[in-house]
């Protein structure tokens, strides 16, 4: 280091930066996830352009020419873009309920048991409460509902039913939380120039709502589309509930093809990534809207 | 605000409670499922079981090896647990104090381990796992179910520490304490509060974190979760009721962690996990 440039020492000058002793701190927690979340995407990434035999592209050329391949894109989306869709639907007529409750407490910690507690075990549970002589059927019997017990087991109906149990809740909480940070003041404005519920909803709450809803949206469709121990526990894993991650896994464990089973692992990631993206582009198109025209 | 009286408006609230009364009634009983079925001598075709019974618990107790399995989890969650701790709170304090060039950056590398999902990232990293040699045990279980712990950790403490007053730090440097003194005998007195719940919500996701232990377990470094999984997968091998067992011992670990949390953190906060 050439002293002439500047008098001021090296150790001050990068203090000034913010960096000194105290933020060196944050070293190890950077390294481990270099080493232990980068790298291996990147590893991932590297060894999937060298299959086992074939060039570079071959296992991305394999994937999509093999519909029993190709065809879990579709399966998986069939099942996170519907359960998505009926956890938000859900989620946001019962979170402006729920955020006008003085006492959240209870029904938030009853919610949050499902997600506690995870997919193997909801699974588990469903796999007695759901079956034909289940209590689900056997009431829906005794109220003369149906005449036969309805199959919900072993296929598309049993890994969506099992999506939303633990999906609502997670979408529900996530609601709730971005609702209440929305200043009561702007929807007491509306009431008091005379907007009604449907209203207030309508010009309000909802826009302002919108962006958090993206994210939400965002967060469920990737947990709702790296469906794995229930698309093999409910659903039928060889046929309609054939969700990408099990030929990911099937290609890693099974077969002991880890070049495979890396690139449908970034095929995963990528599918994830474009829907991700497109939903928060849309954000961006949605939020200055009402926020430039509404206020202004 | 003027109370809304009118019917369509007193509807639509009832619907929405009739919705959410459903959800909380099915999923009680499928809670319920499990523990009447853990109990029951038979139970075919009926509304209830024949009879009641609690050798199932001893039946699954030594059919599946729960006391080792017991063991290893406990194990890889305290380890999980001390190791996050370790690492996450130094560093969530260097962010919480320090503007630094490239530290949205460095904000994105703690951020994406928690929105990328698990089995996503983790076959790479199962991948990476099996060629050095951890997977397979204990040490590479550990490894996998720290990537998204030790983010967490930070993103749930930055906050914490913010609120702190920097002029109790300033004193104490004033009076000659290194940044080691100030760790142990300022910050950490103040920051138990938090680095306790931060710990118990990582306990509780490391309990239940199937996905990532899943991938990166051999037969003797099974958690308790992945050990019901494959229960569950060969059923059919075991009465139907000692699987059912199994799931309420599980059950069991997790809610009773989840009570203990639930005293020091809001729920919303295992769902929520940093402010955006």
């Amino acid at each position: 280091m050439s002293a002439e440039a500047t008098s001021i020492p090296l150790k001050q000058r990068l203090a000034a930066r913010g960096l000194d002793g105290l933020t060196l701190l944050v070293v190890p927690a950077i390294l481990f996830l270099l080493a232990l979340f980068i790298y291996p995407f990147l590893y991932g990434l590297i060894l999937s352009f060298e299959p086992k035999a074939g060039g570079a592209l071959s296992n991305y050329q394999r994937f999509f020419s093999d519909s029993f391949l190709y065809g879990t894109i579709a399966t998986t989306l069939w099942l996170a873009l519907p359960v998505t869709v009926a956890t938000l639907g859900l989620a946001i007529p019962i979170a402006f309920r729920v955020r006008l409750m003085q006492n959240q407490r209870l029904l938030t910690t009853i919610l949050v048991i499902p997600i506690t507690l995870g997919t193997v075990l909801v699974a588990e549970g469903l796999l007695n409460y759901l079956g034909p002589q289940g209590w689900f059927n056997r009431t829906l019997m005794t109220l003369g509902l149906i005449s036969t017990p309805v199959k919900l087991l072993h296929n598309y109906w049993g890994v969506m039913l099992s999506l939303v149990i633990t999906g609502f809740p997670f979408t529900f909480l996530l609601t709730l939380s971005y609702l209440s940070g929305i200043d009561p003041a702007l929807e007491n404005a509306g009431a008091t120039l005379g907007a009604g519920p449907w209203e207030r909803f309508k010009h309000i709450l909802f826009p302002l709502l919108l962006p958090g809803l993206a994210i939400t949206f965002c967060l469920s469709f990737v947990q709702a589309f790296s469906v794995f121990p229930s698309a093999v526990l409910l659903g039928a894993p060889a046929g309609p509930t054939r969700v990408i991650s099990i030929a990911a896994y099937q290609a890693a464990f099974e077969e002991y093809d880890y070049s495979m089973a890396s690139a449908v692992a970034m095929i995963m990631a990528a599918v994830q990534l474009a829907i991700v993206v497109a939903v928060l582009a849309a954000r961006g198109l949605l939020y200055r809207g009402p926020a430039g025209g509404g206020k202004g | 605000m003027i109370k809304d009286t009118r019917i369509s408006t007193k509807l639509w609230a009832a619907a929405n409670w009739a919705l959410i009364g459903f959800f909380i009634i099915n999923l009680f009983g499928m809670i319920a499922t499990v523990v009447t079925s853990s109990f029951a001598t038979r139970w075919l075709g009926t509304w209830l079981p024949a009879d009641w019974t609690t050798r199932w618990y001893a039946a699954a107790w030594s059919e599946f090896q729960l006391h080792d399995v017991l063991f290893v989890t406990f194990q890889i969650v305290f380890l999980v647990v001390v190791i996050s701790g370790l690492i996450g709170v130094p560093a969530a304090y260097a962010l919480a104090r320090r503007d630094f060039p490239g530290k949205k950056l460095v904000m994105l590398l703690f951020l994406l381990p928690l929105l990328v999902p698990p089995i996503t990232f983790g076959i790479p990293l199962a991948t990476v796992l099996y060629q050095t040699g951890f997977a397979g045990q204990m040490s590479g279980v550990v490894l996998a179910n720290l990537v998204p712990t030790v983010p967490f950790v930070i993103l749930v403490m930055i906050p914490f520490i913010e609120q702190i007053d920097t002029k109790i730090e300033q004193a104490a440097r004033v009076f000659g304490a290194n940044t080691f003194k100030l760790f142990v005998h300022v910050l950490l007195p103040l920051l138990t509060p938090g680095i306790l719940a931060a710990l118990l919500l990582v306990l509780v996701r490391t309990l239940a974190m199937f996905e990532l232990t899943f991938l990166t377990a051999g037969p003797t470094s099974q958690t308790l979760v992945v050990a019901l999984y494959y229960a569950v997968f060969a059923s059919g091998v075991r009465a139907v009721q000692s699987i059912d067992a199994m799931a309420v011992i599980y059950m069991v670990t997790t809610l009773i962690w989840l009570i203990i949390a639930l005293r020091f953190v809001n729920p919303t906060q295992i769902v929520a996990r940093a402010k955006r």
